[in-house]
């Protein structure tokens, strides 16, 4: 007792020294200097802060390259930009931010004298701010060489987009396969092989997966993933590097884990039931369909959480696939190049720049609230089909 | 063996062979049940009643080792010839279990969905589904319990009234035969009365066929009795067929006095 009660222990504590080693890199003092001192543009007797918007946009025309200005203008015309936004124009593009030293939390926290008086000593001109590098910006930015500016959106679309296609492949694909091994195959020698097969498939390394999507998917049909026979030509540079092959390779990974926990919820269904369906001169598709799957729906759908859980996180095989590891536009649909957040998690944390940890950190955040959020709309359904 | 106008006939087995893999669970055994008659099969654990009820419905075969000789006569039909389906079987002949089995469902559900899966077709006047309802729960003499729950969960009843709801589960599809497989056994003294009065009400409109362990359930409930018992194979044979009264009061067989003055079984 005591020593499961020691180890239980032991795997929350190490869970808990994982959750503040996140949290630590996610959060914290950043000195924030300006590479051009507000002075210098409008004088000692003014502050940038007080200035309203006319003055604001003279200030950023005058600064920027006319070539610069015109493609902001064209994102958003100065007309219908807000203050507040050419406010953070021109202190974005003219000023030009530059994160000079960074803090983890705790530091920040148990320091934060220290840190105050190095700031005043060091970078009289420079601004000290407590950062959370998870905001709002960081979820809608797409991906920069800039750490202020980088974000997350392009990585978390891609992410969601190919756990869409993950599920609508594999979850009636694995639901069918399992309902066939349990409620129509023989036992004969075949089928023996087939089950014994899936049973070993779930727990093939995902890299071998990535393999054999690389080899499928990428190449032997790279002309439906990459759209071409769709008439999708723009992107057919991808070479079939697309989300549509990241989600049938991922659908490949999970589909032992459905198939598997179908068939288990499958034969929990109680035998006096079907008998009972079938007694009422029921089909056996009509007794499958109304009673074995419906009451056997939670036990699936639990299969559907471990494999959701299982692809979000998965790295190795969308390497292999060819998930972009520098891409700064959005994925537009099936066709296109992509990247994953585990993927974008990898790439910050093995930059050398400190800020690009701290990215990270905040990444792993976002990732896991995907995660929590997609797992708990699967239980609030699991809980719905429970009654 | 007893001899009437083919006319009176529900259902009539000739020569019926059950086997499970290679062991025969039923001999050679032909019996003849009367319409709108509650006909009672009695017998040791293990002769094989249940086996010979589910041959009327072809629920044996839903296990695949099971395989069936000789015929069993419905309607003029035989409904193991090969361009029979079983399907079809059971829209017929519905049945009741030993347990309780109603469907994790409404209990208006429960009786809906049988007789949707069937077209529900209730005869001459348009019913709608909510009125047949009303009439299957009524005839299974449990709508008064249950008007003001009908969206209440099937399992949410008692065991009594959960298989006075199979019941009605099976008249929605207007079966001309419900067969019932100890459907008393897993029930309180009180809730059996109730499922036995149930089934002489019951026999106006339909044929019935019983199994049950319970000697005195068989004298109250049936009309006639069919006593089966096992041979030195351990195969299920017909001992004796008669009036259940002839049955209890005067067996010719004298295996059939054994058992029925509680000397085995």
């Amino acid at each position: 007792m005591n020593i499961i009660r020691a180890m239980t222990l032991m795997s929350v504590l190490f869970l808990a020294v994982l959750l503040f080693t996140i949290i630590n890199q996610t959060f914290g003092y950043a000195i924030i200097e300006t590479k051009i001192k507000p002075v210098a543009i409008i004088g000692e007797n003014r502050k940038l802060t007080d200035l309203d918007k006319l003055e604001l946009v003279e200030i950023l025309q005058e600064n920027i390259t006319t070539g610069r200005f015109s493609t902001l203008e064209r994102d958003k015309s100065m007309q219908e930009r807000s203050r507040d936004d050419i406010y953070d124009l021109v202190y974005l593009e003219v000023l030009q931010p530059k994160i000079v030293k960074t803090w983890k939390l705790w530091d920040s926290l148990v320091d934060s004298k220290e840190i105050k008086q190095e700031f005043a000593e060091d970078y009289p001109d420079a601004m000290l701010i407590f950062k959370s590098w998870l905001s709002k910006d960081f979820i809608q930015n797409a991906q920069s060489s800039k750490p202020t500016e980088a974000g997350v959106r392009t990585a978390l679309l891609g992410s969601i987009w190919s756990i869409l296609v993950t599920i609508l492949v594999a979850f009636p694909l694995g639901v069918g396969a399992a309902t066939y091994l349990e409620e129509y195959a023989t036992d004969n020698r075949l089928n023996r092989i087939i089950q014994t097969n899936i049973n070993n498939l779930a727990g093939v390394p995902s890299i071998i997966y990535g393999m054999l999507g690389l080899a499928i998917f990428v190449r032997a049909l790279s002309s439906i993933t990459s759209g071409q026979i769709f008439g999708e030509f723009a992107n057919s540079s991808d070479n079939g590097r697309t989300l549509l092959s990241a989600g049938l390779t991922l659908a490949l990974l999970v589909l032992p884990i459905i198939i598997i926990n179908t068939q288990e919820a499958i034969r929990a269904v109680p035998d006096s039931l079907r008998q009972a369906s079938y007694g009422l001169g029921a089909t056996k598709l009509q007794t499958i369909w109304h009673h074995v799957l419906p009451n056997a729906l939670p036990g699936i759908l639990t299969g559907t959480i471990l494999a959701i859980s299982r692809a979000i996180g998965e790295t190795a095989p969308l390497v292999v696939v060819g998930a972009a590891t520098y891409i700064t536009f959005d994925p537009k649909g099936l066709f296109s190049k992509f990247t994953t957040l585990p993927i974008q998690i990898y790439q910050w944390s093995s930059r050398p720049q400190v800020e690009f940890q701290h990215l990270a950190g905040a990444a792993i955040l976002v990732l896991l609230t995907l995660l929590l959020s997609l797992n708990s709309i699967a239980i609030l359904l699991r809980n719905r089909f429970k009654k | 063996m007893i001899s009437k106008p083919d006319s009176n006939h529900a259902i009539r087995a000739d020569k019926l062979n059950i086997y499970y893999d290679k062991f025969r669970a039923i001999k050679d055994i032909s019996i003849e049940i009367f319409k709108n008659k509650v006909t009672a099969i009695i017998g040791p654990s293990g002769c094989g009643k249940s086996t010979m009820l589910r041959a009327f419905n072809r629920m044996n075969e839903l296990l695949p080792s099971t395989h069936t000789e000789g015929s069993v006569l419905f309607m003029g039909q035989d409904i193991y010839a090969p361009d029979v389906d079983p399907v079809e079987v059971r829209k017929h002949i519905g049945m009741v279990f030993q347990k309780p089995n109603p469907f994790p469902k409404s209990i208006y559900e429960n009786v809906a969905w049988g007789a949707r899966i069937n077209g529900f077709k209730t005869g001459l006047e348009r019913l709608s589904m909510d009125e047949w309802v009303e009439i299957c729960l009524t005839k299974a003499a449990l709508w008064d319990e249950v008007k003001d729950k009908l969206h209440k969960s099937g399992l949410s009843l008692s065991g009594g009234q959960q298989q006075r709801l199979c019941i009605a589960r099976a008249i929605a599809i207007q079966p001309q035969i419900i067969l019932m497989d100890e459907p008393a056994s897993a029930l309180d003294p009180i809730a059996t009365l109730k499922i036995e009065e149930l089934m002489r009400d019951l026999v106006e409109d339909y044929t019935i066929i019983v199994v049950t362990h319970n000697m005195q359930q068989a004298a109250r409930v049936s009309d006639f009795t069919a006593f089966m018992n096992m041979d030195e194979d351990r195969a299920g044979v017909l001992v004796e067929y008669d009036k259940t009264n002839t049955i209890f009061t005067n067996p010719h067989d004298s295996r059939t006095e054994a058992y029925i003055t509680g000397r085995f079984g």
